[in-house]
């Protein structure tokens, strides 16, 4: 909780250390403000508490989601050196105070107990995200991602607001443990048939949050929005807005409705398939490895569905770890592209396509192996962090009784195998095409940043134990 | 200890060959390659011909999901941990006589291999298993993906995502017995699995057949999963190539063994008609494909498949003829094929060829080649007194009991092997001497140093195949009286 209230503070502290005119002091200061809120979140743990006047509960999942997004967010300030060096972004204090507030945002998303504050959690996050996603001024793709993205945005929390209204006016409460009780009850009544309020309001919550973790056919908006933005904020995009969406999810499905799955249960199940299929097959068809990985991340929200779906107490452990093997092995990915990118940059754009990597292996074998072992961890193969990540994802399901869950199972497997076809076109261009032979060179921080990333993933893929027992 | 020890060797091996440069790498590759040979040879004179599963030992790995580090060898395992361990120092000293750029990333990508190989052999828990057989692939990709022919990149990728995506199903398959244990944690040990399959019926076992049969169907590779396989084997580097065939095949053959038979016998009595079928139809086409074969390198491919195709026939009969036969033709067949490569690969260097058309005459130069040459080939067709003659006679025997009219068909291949073994000898060795076949230069000493053992082993096995036979029978009964 006091994560909340140190990082808005320290948001507000990044805006006046702007005024210091150093750019040097900006990322390592933002580096200690998220290490200090990772270490306050912490002391929260082991105690179920409800803060403001029952707004927020913290207990031990709020607790490591929250640490799942701050280590996200730390990944992401590590590799944000170089930026905001250029004239466009003469004011970078800005943006480093604009992630802290987004940050703000999305631990509110995984502690909210009212549905007033996942609205507001929600709302703080994306407008975050609409300026950061339009944070490269001069270019006319990032103008247009951030125009879409807003337009796209607020209609969908708009209907996330319809949603909680509906919702309120059904149930009477913004509780979601009150609500819980108000559908138990209504299900005791009326044995399973609920009235068309809370059925709609159960909807268009559902798809206000959809849209924010990029489901299909609610994902529309993704490839162009992250194609569009700045890379970095491509990366904070596809990792800490997702873990924060999947996880308020969550907390709304298990905690408000579980007495409702035969209204929402099938429908969701239909979702995920769309999104596993739509995010795998259109992955095939980019030629840029930057869309590639927009798309992946609609592919991985398909798979954290799963798990969310399947209602297990082991579930809760399997989307932690899948959103922190998914989440380490994207920031890899997209500080792989960030670097190579600009060596390859074109008439001054950065060439963000998969001939850009042809001959990395030679140019700088370390970045190679970083993005061979990004990619490995999300097609899911052993060794890696992605591997398990999967696995306890496919043993949730298949524990699961309902049929309707193997299907889902064999749309996933057959993903998953899409999934390894694209995700080795970067290691091919990587490692067996050649490139031109000018060296690339990275600055310390990146290097330690990323054999970090990389040590976890392989670590987390041999000994998933370390960490999934805390969960 | 010794199992974990049999694992861990390689592992260091390769990453203390990665820190060398060049030459050394070679040599510190082979001499760590040979410790791993004593090893397995200790672990050859200690095992007991009994039942039990030796050298076992098991740590916790997952401990929230009842997942453990647990690695034993029994009879069955123990031919395939020889194979590997005889087979890997041959395979590294075939190579020392090219330079390939970047060796030690090479050399250490074959000890890596072996290592997930020699896991995959003595894993007793199935996620270990699956870990194993998984990792396997990625050394061996690579190996032929970097250091192979011109169309490597196409060609290695089908064969990557064709063998992940059978591996997937078998994960699934997986997945669901695991589920099926008891306990809240569940087990993931080989003997609750055995167990839990006890108590499945027919419709779930044939579901558990599918998947498991997609996934080693597609490594072995069975008709008509096969289709990645000879291009695989001809544009990988020679190392590869043996790597594939001689070890990384029995990956397929094995599973059959240990999953397939025990966990899913109902749907085999069921299904095994088909499934022998199948085979018998890939020992009939790729022979015939392979006598039509004008390159060396894809006429063994084509052997190999066929060869593979007579393996899983005899597992799918069930009898311990069959499973006894298979076993110890696993072990020939390595032999056999990494020599066939070695020398495809020794007159590739010398004449840049592999066209049957353009070779011939080399006997004139190079007698010594002829020889091994020829006592490589006999193994392969079966000849009495070879070690593949042991294993054929098995297998056929094994098929014929189960099936008198697949046993004649499949008896076919020792016909049709004699007949495009002999070609390929008679037009690469005997004949006119071509223009790039002149002054063949003689074999040098690391080239010697290959042969000969080979060739020993070729019949030395074919004279007492009991060396092996006897250790592997009480595991293969053990096996056999849990399928009843």
């Amino acid at each position: 909780m006091n994560a909340i209230i140190a990082l808005s503070l320290f948001g507000i502290g990044s805006l006046f250390l702007g005024f210091l005119n150093n750019r040097k002091i900006l990322l390592p200061a933002t580096l200690i403000f998220t290490l200090i809120a990772l270490g306050l979140n912490f002391a929260d743990w082991n105690h179920e508490y409800l803060w403001f006047n029952s707004m927020l509960r913290t207990n031990n999942l709020s607790v490591n989601f929250t640490a799942v997004i701050l280590i996200s967010t730390l990944l992401v300030v590590a590799i944000s050196r170089g930026f905001g060096d250029d004239k466009e972004h003469s004011h970078p204090a800005e943006y480093y105070a604009i992630l802290m507030f987004s940050v703000v945002g999305a631990i509110m998303m995984v502690t909210y107990e009212n549905l007033l504050m996942l609205f507001v959690g929600l709302e703080i996050l994306s407008v975050s995200m609409y300026v950061l996603t339009g944070s490269d001024k001069r270019n006319l793709r990032s103008n247009e991602a951030a125009l879409k993205y807003f337009l796209m945005g607020s209609f969908a929390t708009g209907i996330l607001l319809f949603g909680i209204a509906l919702v309120y006016g059904a149930t009477g409460s913004f509780d979601i443990h009150g609500i819980g009780l108000a559908v138990r009850d209504a299900k005791a009544q009326m044995g399973g048939i609920y009235g068309p309020i809370l059925t709609a309001g159960v909807i268009l919550m559902l798809v206000g949050l959809l849209f924010k973790i990029s489901a299909a056919p609610f994902h529309f908006w993704t490839p162009d929005v992250y194609d569009g933005a700045p890379s970095l904020f491509t990366a904070f995009m596809s990792t800490v807005v997702k873990t924060a969406g999947v996880a308020a999810t969550y907390r709304l499905l298990s905690i408000a409705f579980p007495d409702m799955y035969g209204t929402w249960g099938n429908p969701m199940v239909y979702i995920t398939a769309v999104t596993l299929i739509v995010g795998n097959l259109t992955a095939v068809y980019q030629q840029s490895f930057k869309r590639m990985l927009a798309y992946s991340s609609i592919s991985h929200a398909g798979y954290l569905l799963i798990t969310v779906l399947a209602k297990r107490p082991e579930t809760n452990a399997s989307i932690l770890f899948y959103s922190l093997a998914y989440s380490i092995a994207t920031i890899s990915a997209f500080a792989v592209l960030i670097v190579v990118s600009e060596a390859k940059s074109k008439a001054g754009k950065p060439d963000e396509s998969f001939d850009a990597l042809n001959g990395l292996s030679k140019n700088n074998p370390f970045l190679a192996f970083v993005l061979a072992v990004s990619m490995l961890s999300l097609a899911g193969i052993p060794l890696t962090a992605g591997f398990f990540g999967k696995f306890f994802i496919f043993t949730d399901a298949f524990s699961n009784p309902s049929s309707i869950f193997k299907s889902l199972l064999v749309v996933a497997v057959l993903m998953s195998a899409v999934g390894i076809y694209y995700y080795f076109k970067p290691i091919i261009a990587a490692y067996m095409r050649s490139g031109d032979t000018e060296k690339i060179e990275i600055s310390p921080i990146f290097k330690y940043t990323l054999i970090l990333t990389t040590i976890l993933t392989i670590l987390l893929g041999i000994a998933p134990d370390l960490v999934k027992k805390l969960f | 200890m010794l199992t974990i020890s049999l694992i861990l060797l390689p592992i260091i091996a390769g990453l203390l060959t990665l820190t060398n440069k060049g030459e050394n790498a070679k040599k510190i590759a082979s001499i760590f390659a040979f410790a791993e040979l004593i090893l397995g040879g200790y672990v050859y004179y200690s095992f007991i011909p009994n039942a039990t599963t030796q050298f076992a030992v098991s740590y916790d790995w997952i401990h929230s999901a009842g997942i453990k580090f647990s690695v034993g060898i029994d009879g069955i395992s123990l031919i395939l941990v020889c194979l590997t361990t005889l087979m890997v120092p041959f395979i590294i000293l075939s190579t020392f006589n090219n330079n390939y750029k970047n060796a030690p990333t090479f050399y250490a990508l074959i000890l890596f291999m072996q290592a997930a190989l020699i896991g995959v052999f003595t894993a007793r828990d199935i996620f270990l298993f699956y870990f194993f057989f998984e990792i396997a692939l990625i050394p061996v990709y690579f190996i032929a993906a970097i250091w192979g022919g011109e169309n490597r990149i196409k060609v290695t990728f089908k064969f990557f995502i064709y063998t992940m995506f059978g591996s997937l199903f078998m994960l699934l398959a997986l997945v669901y017995l695991y589920i099926q244990t008891p306990g809240i944690a569940h087990k993931a040990d080989f003997e609750s699995i055995y167990a839990v399959a006890k108590t499945l019926d027919i419709t779930q076992q044939s579901y558990l057949f599918g998947a498991f049969f997609i996934a080693f169907a597609i490594k072995m590779p069975l008709f008509p999963f096969h289709t990645w396989q000879p291009d695989t084997y001809v544009e990988a580097p020679t190392a590869g190539t043996m790597l594939l065939s001689g070890i990384m095949l029995k990956m397929g053959t094995y599973g059959l063994i240990r999953f397939i038979l025990p966990i899913t016998p109902l749907a085999v009595d069921k299904y095994g008609m088909v499934a022998i079928i199948l085979s018998i139809i890939g020992i009939v086409y790729g022979s015939i494909i392979a006598i039509q074969q004008k390159d060396m390198k894809r006429l063994i491919a084509y052997s190999s498949f066929a060869h593979v195709g007579l393996m899983a026939a005899g597992i799918f009969s069930g009898n311990i003829d069959g499973i006894q036969g298979a076993l110890i033709q696993m072990l020939a067949h390595g032999i056999n094929v990494v020599g066939l490569f070695f020398i495809v690969e020794i007159i590739q260097q010398r004449t840049n060829s592999r066209e049957l058309a353009r070779l011939g005459g080399i006997t004139q130069t190079t007698p010594n080649l002829t020889v091994y040459f020829i006592i490589l080939m006999l193994g392969s067709v079966a000849m009495p007194l070879t070690n593949g003659f042991v294993g054929e006679f098995l297998l056929l025997k094994g098929v014929f009991q189960y099936n008198a009219w697949a046993g004649a068909i499949a008896g076919l291949t020792i016909i049709l092997g004699a007949v495009y073994m002999l070609r390929m000898v008679q037009k690469s060795m005997f004949g006119i001497t071509s223009r790039i076949t002149e002054g063949f230069a003689d074999l040098t000493l690391s080239e010697k140093v290959v042969l000969f053992p080979l060739s020993f082993m070729v019949i030395g096995l074919g004279i007492a195949p009991n060396m092996f036979l006897k250790l592997t029978e009480p595991a293969v009964n053990q096996l056999l009286s849990i399928i009843k």
